[in-house]
């Protein structure tokens, strides 16, 4: 009898486990870094571990029905299942996780369920705004999505595949055959609307804590926050690795995986703290201009 | 006219017509609150995990956004790079629910204790009450003022006193460390003492409050 897939599983689960380290770690250097920006010391760099413990040590919890307790579990299987579908290490037996032909296309649903998931359990909760919040956050994040998707139908051209682990393999051998020299109109429009999908500053307005009195977070709490905090932690650098993989050649060990995802990582964040928050209205339009038409283009160039 | 009044016709109970012409009862009292009086949990019974619960708890304070009298003044240096509060965990949250201190800054009106209440009992157990300068003690300059109240621990259990008017910001800090002294101590079970001597905290409230037009606990 074979025990192949008890051996895959616990490799998928310890991926998610370095990965969800390497998540909380990330963001407290980022609250660090940005604290050095604005001359102050910063937080810990392990403050999200201890925010996360504490989150779930709460003894108590408010619930609003079942689409509440829902919402977060939705939220954290996107994250999850994104996660499960990324090939992590290039040519690794291990850490490619369950990634097979048509990843991509499932990556990108998984991207948009946690939303969905969200927006009904904000909606099932006690505040009668939040769905002020979530229509913002949702409409928001579709335009998000498009010059993504138009990048990612460009790199389907250019690769005739719609797998990860192919697009990564013909990326191979050396930095003049990454996406990035190849395709590099695919490369802007999908590092900008990255811009919106880490939801750092020009773009966080749904969950801004001065406007969080109407966002879909405003209910959750102890450890339906908990979860939604365990979500982030994996989601952000598993879209990173996700542009390293599309994008900048992937990885074929973890030194280089962490590198490059770090450098993705952290151009939101810098460009979050140099720019102020757009409103709703200002940037639907900002990605229906310029990604887009980078969007349109890198179909139509190729 | 009572004050009651001005506010009756949203918590009676009615019937409304939805589009489709389906009638649907409302009852704001039972859809939108809990009737329930609050509960005491318990610590967890292993003492060394509950000491590294606490130890968490201890060092992320999340605090609640919500500033009265003039000692909110104070708690805003403390989130700029002279005083920096959040190395020593010290965070602010706009919303009740994910926050576990509430800091009352001062003079606390009639009208605000109310506000106050509401958004301590919408806290999650366990949650920490810090009171900031002699106001909150025992009146302090407003001690025989028609509109504050004098003691806050009437109305609702403090962990923490900071005296002074007003204090500096290092005295926050020097209270929000007393505070953590204090929750790693295993002390900060105030939470659970409201909800064992409701009743009493109760009494306290509606004796001050005449316009009571809440329901008793606003979880």
């Amino acid at each position: 009898m074979s025990f192949d897939w008890l051996i895959k599983i616990g490799y998928v689960l310890l991926g998610l486990f370095i990965v969800l380290n390497y998540g909380l770690l990330q963001y407290g250097v980022i609250r660090r870094i940005s604290a050095r920006i604005g001359k102050r010391i910063g937080v810990k760099v392990y403050q999200p571990y201890i925010d996360l413990i504490k989150n779930y040590s709460f003894r108590s919890q408010i619930t609003h029905g079942v689409m509440f307790y829902l919402g977060p579990v939705f939220r954290l299987s996107g994250g999850v299942g994104v996660f499960l579908f990324m090939p992590l290490i290039f040519g690794s037996e291990h850490f490619s996780n369950y990634s097979f032909s048509g990843d991509l296309i499932l990556i990108l649903y998984f991207l948009f369920f946690g939303m969905l998931g969200m927006a009904l359990g904000a909606g099932e909760g006690g505040h009668p705004y939040s769905f002020i919040g979530i229509s913002r956050g949702l409409s928001q994040f579709t335009t998000i999505e498009l010059p993504f998707t138009l990048a990612v139908i460009s790199l389907a051209i250019q690769y005739h595949t719609f797998s990860i682990t192919d697009i990564v393999a013909a990326q191979q051998g050396g930095i003049m055959h990454w996406t990035l020299m190849t395709n590099p109109l695919a490369t802007a429009a999908a590092m900008l609307s990255f811009l919106g999908m880490m939801g750092n500053s020009p773009f966080n307005v749904v969950i801004a804590p001065q406007e969080n009195p109407i966002g879909p977070p405003t209910e959750y709490h102890s450890t339906f926050l908990a979860v939604l905090q365990t979500n982030r932690a994996i989601l952000g650098p598993v879209e990173a690795i996700l542009m390293v993989n599309l994008f900048f050649g992937g990885a074929t060990n973890w030194v280089s995986l962490i590198i490059k995802s770090f450098l993705v990582f952290f151009w939101p964040v810098f460009v979050g703290i140099v720019f102020p928050r757009f409103r709703v209205d200002q940037s639907i339009p900002w990605f229906l201009k310029l990604p887009f038409v980078l969007g349109i283009l890198a179909i139509f160039l190729i | 006219m009572e004050n009651k009044d001005f506010i009756k016709p949203y918590y009676e109970s009615k019937i409304v017509e939805s589009p489709d012409g389906e009638e649907i009862k409302v009852n704001p009292l039972e859809d939108y609150f809990c009737g329930e009086a609050p509960k005491s949990h318990a610590p967890n019974s292993n003492k060394l995990w509950e000491s590294f619960l606490n130890w968490a708890r201890a060092e992320s304070l999340w605090v609640l956004g919500f500033g009265t009298g003039c000692g909110s003044m104070e708690i805003l240096p403390l989130m700029t790079p002279r005083f920096d509060a959040y190395r020593f965990g010290v965070q602010m949250r706009p919303t009740p629910r994910q926050s576990n201190v509430i800091i009352i800054s001062g003079y606390l009106s009639v009208k605000t204790l109310k506000r106050a209440i509401r958004s301590y009992e919408q806290m999650q157990n366990p949650k920490y009450v810090m009171a900031l300068g002699s106001c909150t003690i025992n009146g302090g300059m407003y001690y025989d003022s028609y509109n504050t109240i004098n003691r806050l621990d009437h109305y609702m259990p403090v962990d923490v006193y900071i005296t002074g008017c007003m204090p500096r910001p290092e005295a926050l800090l020097a209270g929000f460390e007393e505070m953590k002294r204090l929750i790693k101590a295993g002390k900060g079970e105030k939470a659970n003492e409201y909800a064992e001597n409701f009743e009493w905290y109760k009494a306290n409230q509606k004796k001050i409050i005449k316009d009571w037009n809440m329901p008793d606990y606003n979880w």
